[in-house]
């Protein structure tokens, strides 16, 4: 499958997404720099962390006006698949594609450290390969991931399934402990109404070798996998 | 002839005699730009003016060192498989002292730019930190402040900050060392050089405009000291990490750009330093413009531009007639390479502003400061408390639980977690262990077997009490560190933080700390690649204990094999390398964290067996390759008790001893004797080792084994998650950020 890694001045997963699409999951893993307007065919488009335009202004808030944004939201309006992760979470975010913000995270501190995950719903196209409530753990790297919506937002992402991902102890309940960053509900990913666009703030591109210290990750590329070739 | 008034000559740091020498060899007097040009140049920051003559004591060659000492922006190692690993470390102490968050970030900054001036993707940072104790509200500001400062700009710049050390001291309150290391990888024959290349090839900037921010901060702020720090603050740098990023993805295009002849960072003294360093290098002369330089503020004059310190720039030198395709390549970052000068046939530095010529100086003239040879004299105190009589400290009526847990609640040895989880240590995807976690720091090399061991180190209470044991301590404590996780330690940086040189107590330490660097280096077979110096360093008239920091390479060629210092399974041997029992030496007390902790002393001198240490290190190394460990720790700060928890609470499994001790028990459980490294091993590999320790020469001795969830060491006996409490609450974070 074709995975088209979108890349703007401040990026910096980038190469992680490549090589662990490309070596470890081994799919056909390629950039696409912000400028450009045409995914080269994409079957998924992956936004990748970092600090885009340096975060300068409010995260994802500049790079949502690059020229790719455009063919981004066309293609996932047609029901391609868009995975955010980290600062693409943030940019999903600002250009509508996803609702809610996400603020400092509470302590105003950065975090980078391992987290736990309950996979709340495994019939997203990103999810496919988890079990039902399942623990993952995955890093999360980021000093704005405090997510926030209105109260009937949340309403709406948690009666139609949309929290994919929330932050638990290693048991799966959503303490206040386990959430690293003050998020509404614990919430570390959701996925848009008609569930091919997923945002998330930990780094499933960070947890691809057990070298590295895990391999939880490989669940989120291989359900994508899976799913594109079940289409 | 009138002569020039004192105070310019102060604001510049050059003394009169210095001014003298300048118009002696001109045969005429500088006028104010090209005064300003050598009070940068001259100062210690660039010219190295104390510690020049002192450097050269350093072994610098060996086969894997790709260029001299100091004829590159940072040192180069070639470790195999086509590729060169270029590091460096320096110091931006006196800039953190006085704006704690951006000093630390345009550290972060400016040792990245001096990587990636040789072409190398910068791929590590570490950082060595010292400050005053946490009671005080300003250290706690400063930590506050250097921490995010460091989270703030390194985080942006996708770098992993993978290892480091904090340490906390009387003698750094109200000056912090910062000093930061950064490693970076090429392709061997892709490395850049800073040089200018032929005559008529152009000179060009790239990244930031250029403002007032900085000026003065090689000669102002780290050549002297200062008593109003206030009034310095206008010297410090603001930096713009985003900028950085973007200036590390383009650079590196552009290093693989033909008509490229070479790059150079501007860091300290600006312009000035970047563009005269590059045509000492190429063996020519520049010319300058600065009416062309892009500017971020209005009215500036030829001396600000050429001395101003604005981060984010770097110097490119093109050969003629490229100009149009560079920026073609630039444009994609929406950079645009300004051209600013060429380069002249005759070795003069040419300045002009448009059409007027505002400097005119020899490079041989601006590069040569007068050198200093000073005579040191060592300090009173230190020799007195060399030889306090540390056997007149009566043992404690506290029980060596509570001396224990207290050791591992001060800051010194405690969890420095809730600092390094600021850090994004995994970024670029190839930190094999997290911080914390082993003695170095492990960055894989995609593509290869092989991983990079990184390390800090550097005691300053052993350098205190006496600079040569220190400075060889130093050394060893990086190079053991290294070889803990199985790597071979290849090449060394060091960063040499010290007082005021012209003091003769501090010109001592400063060479004898250098002489025992160097015959440690020696024994150890590590040559000095590159590095810093930072003087000066003195707040309201008292002096930093001498600090030289060691950053140490390592390599290790099958990463399969990286060992860490948790304790792996029950039932394993513990087993001591490097020493033959538990023997309680009173002169092991010498400058350990127990005495200062619970005599308030910092009193003894410390010792070091140099070729021992070679082979305690190899002895580690060989029983790592041939996969016969577990675990290894390496004994430092809090002696060998200290050593075997961390291993322990790392892994949550409890330890008990079979040995009996013999002397003064305090010692035998937390002098910090060196030349120690605490491993675990399958008891079926017992052997196998004690025979190669035989074939070594090692003393080694077993100690107990890793069992149940109490630790117990003689007669301590905790359990490890209360061991776990102490070392996690060491540093109260929410203190030192003011929260509730």
């Amino acid at each position: 499958m074709r995975f088209g890694i979108l890349v703007f001045p401040g990026t910096w997963s980038d190469t992680d997404c490549h090589h662990a699409l490309g070596s470890i999951v081994e799919q056909e893993a390629y950039y696409i720099w912000h400028k450009d307007t045409d995914l080269l065919s994409a079957d998924c488009i992956v936004i990748p962390g970092g600090f885009s335009y340096g975060d300068y202004l409010r995260c994802g808030a500049i790079a949502r006006f690059s020229p790719i944004m455009d063919s981004v939201r066309e293609f996932a309006s047609k029901g391609g698949l868009v995975i955010g992760i980290c600062n693409g979470f943030q940019i999903l975010c600002e250009a509508g594609l996803l609702p809610g913000v996400l603020m400092r995270n509470e302590t105003l501190e950065f975090r980078c450290q391992p987290v736990n995950l309950k996979v709340e719903n495994v019939s997203t196209p990103f999810t496919m390969s988890c079990k039902q409530d399942q623990v993952i753990t995955i890093p999360i790297s980021h000093g704005e991931g405090n997510y926030y919506a209105d109260k009937s937002t949340l309403e709406d992402l948690e009666n139609q399934g949309r929290i994919v991902f929330r932050y638990t102890d290693s048991k799966g309940s959503p303490t206040l402990a386990s959430n690293p960053n003050g998020s509404s509900r614990n919430i570390a990913g959701i996925v848009n109404e008609t569930g091919n666009v997923l945002g998330m703030m930990p780094h499933p591109e960070r947890a691809v070798e057990t070298l590295l210290g895990g391999d939880d990750g490989i669940y989120i590329f291989e359900s994508i996998v899976t799913f594109l070739k079940s289409r | 002839m009138k002569a020039i008034p004192q105070n310019i000559l102060d604001e510049i740091a050059l003394s009169r005699e210095e001014y003298d020498l300048i118009t002696d060899r001109l045969g005429r007097e500088p006028n104010p730009l090209e005064l300003g040009m050598f009070g940068a140049l001259w100062s210690e920051h660039c010219g190295y003016k104390h510690s020049k003559r002192l450097l050269e004591f350093f072994p610098s060659t060996g086969p894997k060192v790709l260029f001299p000492p100091g004829s590159e922006n940072a040192g180069a190692i070639d470790i195999g498989d086509g590729l060169a690993v270029v590091f460096k470390i320096e110091s931006h102490n006196h800039p953190s002292a006085i704006e704690p968050l951006q000093g630390a970030a345009t550290g972060v900054g400016g040792i990245v730019r001096d990587i990636l001036a040789m072409g190398a993707r910068p791929i590590a940072l570490l950082n060595s930190l010292r400050f005053g104790p946490l009671d005080e509200s300003n250290n706690r500001h400063l930590v506050k402040g250097v921490v995010s400062g460091i989270s703030w700009y390194g985080n942006c710049i996708g770098v992993p900050d993978v290892g480091g050390e904090i340490f906390f001291s009387e003698s750094y309150s109200g000056n912090p060392i910062v000093n930061a290391l950064c490693v970076g990888l090429v392709e061997k024959d892709k490395l850049i050089r800073a040089t200018v290349g032929e005559p008529g090839n152009l000179l060009l900037l790239v990244g930031s405009g250029t403002g007032r921010d900085g000026i003065h901060g090689a000669s102002g702020l780290a050549s002297r000291t200062f008593d109003d720090e206030r009034e310095m603050r206008p010297a410090v740098q603001v930096g713009n990490p985003f900028l950085e990023k973007v200036l590390i993805e383009a650079c590196l295009e552009v290093a693989t750009f033909d008509g490229l002849v070479g790059m150079q960072d501007l860091g300290a003294a600006g312009l000035t330093s970047s563009a005269v360093e590059c045509a000492e290098k190429g063996g020519n002369g520049i010319k300058i413009d600065v009416s062309k330089v892009s500017r971020r503020e209005q009215g500036m004059n030829p001396y600000e531009i050429m001395l101003s310190e604005s981060q984010e720039r770097m110097l490119l030198i093109i050969k003629p007639g490229e100009k149009d395709r560079l920026n073609d390549m630039l444009a994609k970052w929406d950079l645009t390479a300004m051209e600013i000068g060429h380069v002249l046939p005759e070795s003069n530095v040419e300045v002009y502003d448009g059409l007027k010529k505002e400097a005119s100086l020899p490079v041989e003239i601006l590069t040569h400061p007068k050198l200093y040879r000073l005579k040191g004299r060592m300090p009173e105190a230190s020799r007195k408390l060399r030889k306090f009589p540390l056997s007149n400290l009566k043992p404690l009526e506290i029980s060596s639980n509570q001396i224990l847990l207290s050791l591992l609640k001060s800051p010194n040895i405690a969890s420095k977690a809730m600092i390094y989880r600021q850090y994004d240590h995994q970024v670029q995807t190839n930190t094999l262990q997290k911080p914390g976690t082993s003695d170095a720091a492990l960055v894989r090399i995609k593509g290869t077997q092989k991983a990079l061991a990184l390390s800090t180190d550097g005691n300053s209470r052993f350098c205190y009490l006496d600079p040569y044991r220190g400075g060889m301590i130093a050394v060893a404590e990086a190079c053991r560190n290294v070889s803990c996780v199985g790597a071979v330690p290849v090449a060394l940086t060091d960063c040499l933080n010290f007082g005021n040189p012209e003091n003769p107590e501090i010109y001592y330490q400063l060479e004898w700390a250098i002489r025992g660097i160097s015959k440690a280096c020696k024994v150890l077979g590590v040559p000095v690649v590159g590095g810093n110096v930072s003087l000066y360093n003195e707040s309201r008239g008292n002096p930093i204990d001498p600090t030289p920091v060691i950053g140490v390479l390592g390599v290790l060629e099958e990463l399969a094999r990286a060992t860490d210092l948790a304790f792996k399974d029950t039932g394993d041997l513990v087993v001591m390398l490097g020493d033959s029992g538990i023997n309680g030496r009173v002169r092991d007390l010498a400058g350990s964290e127990y005495i200062k902790l619970f005599y308030g002393l910092v009193a003894g001198r410390p010792e070091i067996d140099l070729k021992m240490e070679a082979k305690v290190q190899l002895l580690c190394r060989r029983a790592i390759d041939q996969g016969l460990i577990q675990s290894a720790h390496d004994c430092s700060e809090g002696g060998l008790a200290v050593t075997i928890a961390e291993s322990s609470i790392a892994s949550g499994l409890g330890f008990i001893s079979s040995i009996d001790m013999s002397g003064r028990h305090d010692a035998a459980l937390f002098g910090e004797a060196q030349s120690r490294i605490v491993v675990s091993v399958k008891p079926q590999n017992f052997e196998a080792i004690w025979n190669m320790a035989n074939d070594i020469e090692v003393p080694i001795v077993e100690l107990g084994r890793v069992h149940g969830s109490a630790f117990r060491l003689v007669d301590i006996d905790l359990p490890v998650k209360c061991l776990e409490e102490a070392w996690k609450q060491g540093i109260d974070w929410p203190g030192i950020v003011g929260q509730t």
